[in-house]
């Protein structure tokens, strides 16, 4: 399929994709790349014509599935799957908000997603959702883990052909998660930065709908649905702050995007955008560290070295839209270590009852240090978005706890547990 | 040094169709200049004014991205494969 360009123009439609940088336009296919200056493309709505045609009522009517948004996603026909996609709990947290010391704290729990527990579930939905409509049956991704999860999972159930390209050091369960769909999964010997260039030559050469590459514009978008499920959630109200992970960058201008959406077409009254955070593992922390440094440059990270493995990308696609997300909004970013990931696990699940990956470890332990920093916006909710599933990386939580030696199955032996915890039994 | 160079399918209107050309140098500027003699409409297109790489283009030998060697000053060998990568979403700066 071929790029026409037919120039700058003022508004479009799905028809076509906007260049972000020089605004060219060109027509929606499987692209991810501006013909004219090598930016990134992306899907460009008309927005005005939607204002007032969207109501709370309309989109309460309809199932609770990323779908509900459907007009403020690039789709063009009824959609063939992701029908339990999305609409994951926004659950109150308020022993976690005591222990970090933020007031009215909220988890957007995409842990719990279907099919595969991760957030990826929304991006990879839109993707195959448009790979059908433009009647690719090869899919395939560069993968950390958990787009390799819900990519191959998709493309079982959608009768797609996949391909699934990884670092070869990724995590056994996530590896087993991907294979035990049909896919074919091809182990890289190298980083997910290697991955990832790969892949760019692959959609090039087989055009495959590579969800992450060449689909990347229209798979993007799905990550507005966090943030509109977080405003609906809310009551069409938005949060004073929401905390993400970063790894490639995408998902945090997406929430900025959502936002500024839920307002053109009238969904909300309020002119602002939320405070947006932006967190990293210190291990690889691209974008952290240029925000830090106060440089617009990305400097890329070579060898990330963190065991948050779902954010170890060095070269983030979206690094340098993400420091503006933060900027613009009044933000700010943190980098965590491995040992603060892991209290940031503990802290979730002994608190709240969500187990998460070390993504969210990250997360957590960055609105930590934020909150001691004094970052939040004051007077509204605060969201942290927990985008994966601690099954998923069960090593990472083994030092959370100690597990004692087996116990003989006799009521003395937990008497005696019982009187070294200092529980004194009631009869 | 006569190296390879890989074009991406969105650049081989300025190559003649060809996906990838054999061409000479010491280092991936030289190629590039060499590519360039060829074909001035893929070098324009690739570059700025000052003979840079434009931002949202990324420049592999072997697989190996040239901002961890020497940019473009980075030293080509005989048989290398030179590939021409545009970012995903992001890019150099």
């Amino acid at each position: 399929m071929k790029q026409t360009k037919t120039g700058p123009v003022a508004s479009s439609t799905l028809d076509t994709l906007r260049c972000r940088l020089c605004g060219t336009v060109t027509e929606a296919g499987p692209f991810h790349v501006c013909e004219e200056c090598f930016g990134p493309l992306e899907v460009d709505y008309d927005l005005e014509g939607l204002h007032g045609t969207l109501s709370p009522e309309l989109i309460r009517s309809r199932p609770t599935n990323l779908w509900r948004y459907r007009e403020l996603l690039p789709i063009e026909r009824d959609p063939e799957g992701g029908h339990a996609v999305g609409w994951t709990p926004l659950l109150p947290a308020p022993r976690l908000g005591d222990a970090l010391g933020i007031e009215d704290l909220w988890i957007k729990a995409d842990s719990s997603n279907h099919p595969t527990q991760s957030f990826k579930d929304r991006v990879v939905a839109i993707a195959l959702q448009r790979a059908h409509e433009f009647g690719i049956s090869v899919v395939g991704c560069a993968s950390t883990g958990n787009l390799a999860n819900s990519v191959a999972a998709q493309a079982a159930s959608a009768g797609l052909e996949a391909w699934i390209f990884i670092p070869e050091d990724l995590e056994p369960e996530k590896v087993v998660a991907t294979g035990v769909h049909g896919a074919r999964l091809v182990r890289i010997k190298g980083v997910y930065d290697d991955v990832n260039r790969l892949c760019a030559e692959v959609a090039d050469r087989f055009g495959w709908g590579i969800v992450n590459v060449n689909l990347r514009p229209y798979y993007a978008e799905g990550s507005k649905t966090v943030g509109f499920e977080i405003v609906e959630q809310l009551g069409w109200s938005l949060p004073a702050n929401v905390v993400a992970p970063m790894a490639g960058g995408s998902l945090i201008t997406k929430l900025e995007k959502s936002f500024k959406e839920l307002e053109k077409v009238g969904l909300v009254a309020e002119s602002r955008t939320p405070r947006l955070f932006g967190t990293q593992a210190s291990g690889c922390a691209p974008i952290v560290n240029a925000l830090h440094a106060g440089e617009s440059r990305v400097q890329p990270v070579r060898k990330p070295d963190t065991i948050a493995r779902s954010l170890a990308i060095g070269n983030p696609a979206d690094g340098p839209f993400a420091l503006r997300s933060m900027l613009d909004s009044g933000g700010w970013g943190e980098a965590v270590s491995d040992d603060e990931i892991v209290e940031g696990i503990r802290l979730l699940a002994s608190l709240e009852g969500v187990f998460t990956e070390t993504a969210g470890g990250v997360v957590v332990a960055g609105a930590a240090r934020l909150a001691r920093e004094g970052r939040f916006a004051k007077g509204g909710p605060t969201v942290l978005c927990i985008t994966g599933n601690g099954l998923k990386t069960p090593n990472a939580a083994r030092a959370t706890f100690e597990l004692g030696e087996p116990i003989d199955p006799r009521l003395s032996e937990v008497v005696r547990l019982a009187e070294a915890g200092q529980q004194e039994p009631v009869g | 040094m006569s190296v390879t160079v890989r074009v991406p399918s969105a650049l081989r209107k300025l190559t003649h169709g060809r996906g990838e050309l054999e061409a000479e140098g010491a280092t991936v500027r030289d190629v590039l200049a060499h590519v360039g003699r060829e074909n001035p409409d893929l070098l324009a297109r690739i570059t700025e004014e000052g003979g840079e790489l434009r931002q949202f283009l990324n420049v592999f030998v072997n697989g190996t991205d040239i901002r961890y060697e020497k940019e473009l000053e980075t030293p080509v060998s005989e048989g290398d494969e030179v590939s021409i990568v545009p970012s995903i979403a992001g890019g150099r700066e």
